[in-house]
């Protein structure tokens, strides 16, 4: 499936799904600010009456879309990923507990966001949103991908929460196997029963090129792209778990993210030898993207690595 | 029902339990036959542990029964501890944490604009609730939005849970707050029912979000309760319920 590289990012798809999703009436859009970063801007060029642009007010903007959702609008709500934190009260005690759906994107989630620095570098909100009860979490590792999974939201039954990546990463999915994706489902990427990378976002990428380094070691890694946090696909999981060793890899804290998730099944359902790679309990600083991955340890290289300490095929190296 | 519960908070109860009045039985467009109707006007109960007069009003219309009131904060009752729209007919918000109703009600009233529909969101706030940021974050937005089927009622009781607002955190001038911040402010006494109706009645035909600043008293109409900060969430003993009923009747 790995397609020829055709730029994007993530939170172009979140702004090309809302362009897919205007002629629904229901769809409102709500912007802190931030809407030529989140991609919401193009919405709201076209739909200046169904955009509401609340100022740098995140917790307002949460309720405000509580508001509307009650009166059977569908809210579309952006902000960064880390700002996405402030309003995590809100989204608790007015959005999930309340049963109305409201739909939050937090975009330049994580290390990838680079130069901006440790501020900004959110590893936590895939996390604290997977606690609350039936609430969606997502983090899709494309654009063709995260456009398709937020129009999936339009009749969608749970509020959500969507991290997208500001930088862009090449294409995973074509738009025509985008189109097939469904929440809650996750997707095998690339076929191999010696282990499995179980990843998430922009480190989808980084285990196909850990997989094919694998190869070259005679190690065939199954490379599934586990968009969906919450509800976890626990099939594609224990199916996983057949392989016998298991590599999870996240642009987020090993503490709550995609890891303790498939950990969560496994250690329950199928305990099966298993290895993070993610932020290990730490904040970044400004640098590049790709400094800032190397130095919390989010490469192919460690995904690779992880692997073969798990595989140790005899007669290997 | 709070001295049934053995909890709950009759003080902030009894101090708004007239404004709940004044709009249930006049200003808002309610039907106690139909209440989920879509295009009713909203009523945000922001400061969700004055829980009790919601329901004594929705009793006092006919959508509850004495039975729901009697399950008052016990398990799987319709009438939970704070106001609660998943468990009771007839409530449009699940308050209990203080300073989100405004925003709440702002969507509500962006909603009603985005229908065209002349259906009003009243939203009551606590004095101590406006301690809160985000209810200054809604106060800016429903003006810069020139949102005008929107009214906010603040219940000055000053009496907040630790102590009296006055001590804990002052809130100051509301009505010159709320006026900076782009509002109509209307002054009134929250426990006569003549400036309430007025009031109601003035803010629903206003060009611009107002606010009504109520002046109330703490736990009206029970002598002990009256401007007592003990009773903000405190049941009565079963010495001074009896007390309470003869001095409510």
């Amino acid at each position: 499936m790995t397609g020829i590289s055709e730029p994007g990012a993530s939170r172009d798809g979140y702004g090309d799904a809302l362009l897919d999703l205007s002629s629904d009436e229901r769809v409102v859009v709500l912007e802190a600010d931030l809407g030529k970063s989140t991609k919401s801007c193009h919405f709201r060029a076209q739909y200046p009456d169904r955009t509401f642009c609340l100022g740098i007010a995140e917790q307002n903007m949460a309720l405000v879309g509580a508001g509307l959702a009650e009166a059977g609008k569908i809210p579309f709500a952006s902000t960064f990923a880390i700002f996405s934190e402030r309003a995590f009260e809100q989204f608790r005690n007015g959005i999930a507990r309340t049963g109305l759906v409201v739909h939050l994107c937090g975009s330049h989630g994580g290390m990838h966001t680079g130069q901006d620095g440790s501020s900004a570098q959110s590893t936590e909100d895939l996390a604290i949103f997977r606690t609350l009860p039936g609430m969606t979490v997502m983090h899709p590792c494309d654009r063709n991908s995260a456009r398709s999974l937020t129009r999936n939201l339009l009749d969608h039954e749970y509020p959500s929460y969507t991290r997208t990546a500001r930088n862009k990463t090449r294409e995973i999915y074509s738009k025509e196997e985008a189109d097939n994706l469904e929440i809650g489902v996750a997707s095998e990427l690339r076929a191999g029963e010696d282990a499995t990378i179980i990843a998430c976002g922009v480190m989808v990428e980084r285990s196909l090129d850990a997989a094919e380094e694998l190869s070259n070691h005679g190690i065939e890694a199954r490379v599934v792209d586990m968009h969906t946090l919450k509800p976890i696909d626990k099939n594609a999981i224990l199916k996983a778990a057949k392989t016998g060793a298991i590599v999870t890899a996240e642009d987020h804290s090993v503490i709550g993210g995609l890891g303790s998730a498939v950990a969560e099944i496994l250690s329950e359902e199928c305990p099966t030898r298993m290895k993070m790679v993610g932020v290990r309990d730490k904040f970044g600083e400004s640098g590049s993207p790709e400094e800032i991955m190397n130095m919390m340890g989010l490469t192919s290289e460690n995904i690779a690595q992880r692997v073969m300490e798990l595989v140790r095929k005899p007669g290997r190296t | 029902m709070v001295y049934k519960a053995q909890s709950g908070h009759p003080g902030g109860s009894l101090s708004c339990i007239d404004i709940l009045v004044g709009l249930y039985r006049s200003a808002m467009r309610f039907d106690p036959e139909k209440p989920s109707w879509g295009d009713r006007d909203r009523f945000v109960m922001s400061k969700g542990h004055a829980s009790p007069a919601v329901y004594s009003i929705l009793r006092d219309v006919g959508v509850l029964e004495d039975t729901d009131l009697d399950g008052f904060r016990s398990l799987g009752s319709v009438c939970q501890g704070h106001v609660d729209r998943k468990w009771t007919e007839g409530v449009d918000f699940s308050a209990g944490s203080l300073g989100m109703g405004l925003s709440f009600g702002l969507g509500s009233a962006l909603a009603a604009r985005l229908d065209i529909s002349e259906r009003h969101t009243w939203v009551l706030l606590g004095d101590g609730e406006i301690q809160e940021g985000q209810i200054w974050e809604a106060a800016m937005a429903a003006s810069h939005l020139e949102v005008t089927n929107i009214t906010a009622i603040i219940d000055r009781n000053r009496i907040q849970n630790d102590n009296f607002v006055e001590e804990q955190m002052r809130v100051g001038d509301i009505a010159s707050k709320f006026r900076s911040f782009g509002w109509n402010v209307i002054e009134i006494n929250g426990h006569d029912m003549r400036e309430i109706v007025g009031a109601l009645s003035e803010a629903k035909g206003s060009i611009g979000p107002t606010a009504i600043v109520a002046a109330t008293v703490k736990g009206k109409g029970v002598s002990f309760m009256e401007d007592n900060p003990a009773f903000h969430g405190a049941a009565p003993n079963e010495e001074q319920y009896a007390k309470a009923m003869e001095e409510l009747s």
